[in-house]
């Protein structure tokens, strides 16, 4: 073999390897995307059903409406003996208040945890992530009698309070890590400066911590704006009642045939999470990765 | 003394809202559920101390309690690992040298954080309605689908599509995983002529088994943790026949339905129980099969 049939040999190869890994990506695209299809689909179905006419929705697997029912979200909104605006008013004060419960009550702890010292710290850390574990259905039914007693029941402080007692101690845990990576020599050129230990917390800490706490916010925001089973317990009042809990009353009322209301309300109650996922995905992908959250 | 408390105080002072809760609402109320456990209390009358009759009567004639077992075990072990299976072979069709990966993780991802709201569980019923999409999308292809949710046969294969759904978290923390895996080693298996399955076989799955174990504790727990979506899709009450009766649906109809408050602390006290085991069985049998990088030397 000449020296040129070997570098047209060599050639050749490369060339096949560069074509056969081509074509491998063409397949994995082409793969990827039939995924994405099928892990869209319910969501898109669910979308066109929320705008179909009421004889549409049932056995069709076709996206596109023949005509568009809009006055199905309008008629939806009112379709209940209250109207979808108290619901989404109940909704957005319980979960503000519960975000900025758990964004300063999990700060607070997790920067005792992560930067101060002081006696029995590691024990309380592992208490601390010991109760990570606990299902909330231990808890539930002694902290019903409680808020029971308490008078608290059909009030929206069962569901608020808690969190601003670091009740959902996975973000304690989150922070914790991010705390953590932050330069010692931080802190310690502010105590020498003379700074308390509530001034390094607020004035460099949390300013160095927005990507942790932004994480926080957002989950912390989605999980209570879907939450089902505390606001289950704890309102009875429909006047009280939630999003979750009100798209829980169309089931109820089945039979009266108002699908195309119900798909719509349950589309709108689902709008904030998408925007949420939309504005801060980047957020969203580097906590869970670095956190492991659902 | 005056030094200790110096010392001590900013630290038990940032701590102060977290000991009140830990105090409140996780110690107090699990010691509460447990002597609950041991008494009968209907929230009317003061509870009645009855010993271990709870529990005899869970494991001895509760029929119910065992279904409810049946069911959750059933459920966790083929959500689980097909969650898990999905999440990993997606995660490693992304992970190599492809463009547009951000879309397509964004896209994957998203079932996960909408599938624990009430208004997909009220999509999914409709889904697998007799005559919803699913079934037609089977006629299609000339199969003929069961009634998915009345066969107590079917039901919970529902649910178990619905978890698969959302592999969107732990394909992300697999991600990640194959990214802290070293490219050379690859490229050296390559020149070796190793093939692919080899490669899975002996260089990803053995370094990626921490991040495995991680994902399979979370995953597991969060399993038997189910509850909105089993709660809406079969009714509240686990219908049909109880064939998704999930425990946690059991334990909120016998506390909150029927006020069998004693009973239903002594059920959240065996599931806790499992769960315990579960972890700690996860974390003894972990070094047989988990070995950290930085362990060897």
């Amino acid at each position: 073999m000449s020296l040129d049939d070997a570098t047209r040999l060599a050639h050749d190869l490369k060339l096949r390897r560069l074509r056969r890994e081509r074509n491998g990506r063409l397949m994995k695209h082409a793969f990827l995307i039939g995924v994405s299809c099928i892990m869209l689909y319910p969501l898109l179905w669910l979308l066109s059903a929320s705008l179909k006419p009421e004889n549409e929705i049932f056995g069709n697997i076709e996206l596109w409406p023949s005509a568009f029912q809009f006055q199905n979200y309008t008629k939806g909104w009112h379709a209940l003996p209250e109207s979808f605006t108290i619901f989404y008013v109940n909704s957005t004060i319980v979960t503000v208040l519960s975000v900025i419960g758990n964004l300063l009550s999990c700060s607070f702890a997790a920067y005792a945890f992560a930067r101060l010292r002081f006696t029995g710290r590691n024990f309380f850390f592992a208490l601390m992530m010991m109760t990570l574990m606990i299902p909330y259905h231990v808890v539930l039914i002694p902290q019903y009698v409680q808020f029971l007693q308490l008078g608290w029941v059909d009030t929206y402080l069962p569901l608020v309070v808690p969190r601003f007692l670091a009740s959902d101690t996975f973000f304690i845990f989150l922070m914790v890590q991010f705390f953590r990576q932050l330069p010692r020599e931080l802190d310690e050129a502010a105590m020498i400066d003379g700074c308390s230990p509530f001034k390094i917390y607020w004035a460099i800490i949390l300013p160095l911590s927005l990507p942790a706490m932004g994480t926080a916010a957002i989950f912390s925001f989605i999980w209570v704006w879907e939450d089902f089973l505390a606001p289950l317990i704890y309102l009875n009042d429909i006047k009280s009642y939630t999003v979750p809990l009100a798209l829980r009353l169309f089931l109820d009322q089945e039979g009266q045939s108002a699908y195309g209301q119900m798909f719509a309300m349950s589309v709108l109650s689902l709008v904030p999470v998408v925007i949420f996922f939309v504005l801060f995905q980047k957020l969203i992908v580097r906590g869970i990765a670095t956190s492991g959250m659902k | 003394m005056k030094r200790f408390i110096a010392r001590n105080a900013p630290g038990y002072i940032f701590l102060l809202p977290w000991f009140l809760g830990f105090f409140l609402l996780a110690l107090g109320p699990i010691l509460a559920s447990l002597y609950l456990s041991f008494t009968r209390y209907d929230m009317v009358n003061a509870p009645r101390w009855i010993g271990l009759g709870n529990y005899e009567y869970m494991f001895m004639r509760d029929r119910r309690f065992w279904k409810a077992l049946e069911v959750t075990f059933h459920y966790v072990v083929l959500a689980v690992p097909a969650r898990l299976v999905m999440a990993l072979a997606v995660a490693m069709l992304l992970d190599k040298g492809l463009r547009s990966i951000g879309l397509y993780r964004a896209i994957f991802y998203l079932p996960s954080l909408l599938g624990a709201s009430i208004a997909i569980a009220i999509l999914w019923r409709q889904l697998f309605d007799a005559n919803g999409v699913v079934n037609q999308a089977l006629a299609s292809l000339g199969i003929q689908g069961p009634e998915w949710l009345t066969n107590p046969d079917t039901s919970l294969y529902t649910l178990v599509v619905l978890a698969m759904w959302q592999f969107g978290s732990p394909m992300l923390i697999f991600l990640a995983g194959l990214r802290g895996i070293p490219r050379d080693l690859y490229e050296a298996a390559e020149i070796d002529g190793t093939p692919r399955w080899r490669q899975f076989t002996r260089i990803t799955l053995p370094l990626l088994a921490p991040v495995i174990f991680f994902n399979l504790v979370l995953q597991t727990i969060d399993a038997f943790k189910t509850f909105s979506s089993a709660f809406i899709i079969s009714n509240g009450t686990g219908a049909p026949a109880d064939s998704m009766l999930f425990y946690t649906v059991y334990l909120f109809n016998e506390a909150f339905k029927f006020f069998r408050m004693g009973y239903a602390s002594a059920l959240a006290w065996v599931l806790l129980i499992i769960i315990a085991i579960f972890t700690a069985a996860a974390f003894l049998t972990s070094k047989y099969w988990v070995h950290y990088e930085n362990e060897r030397d």
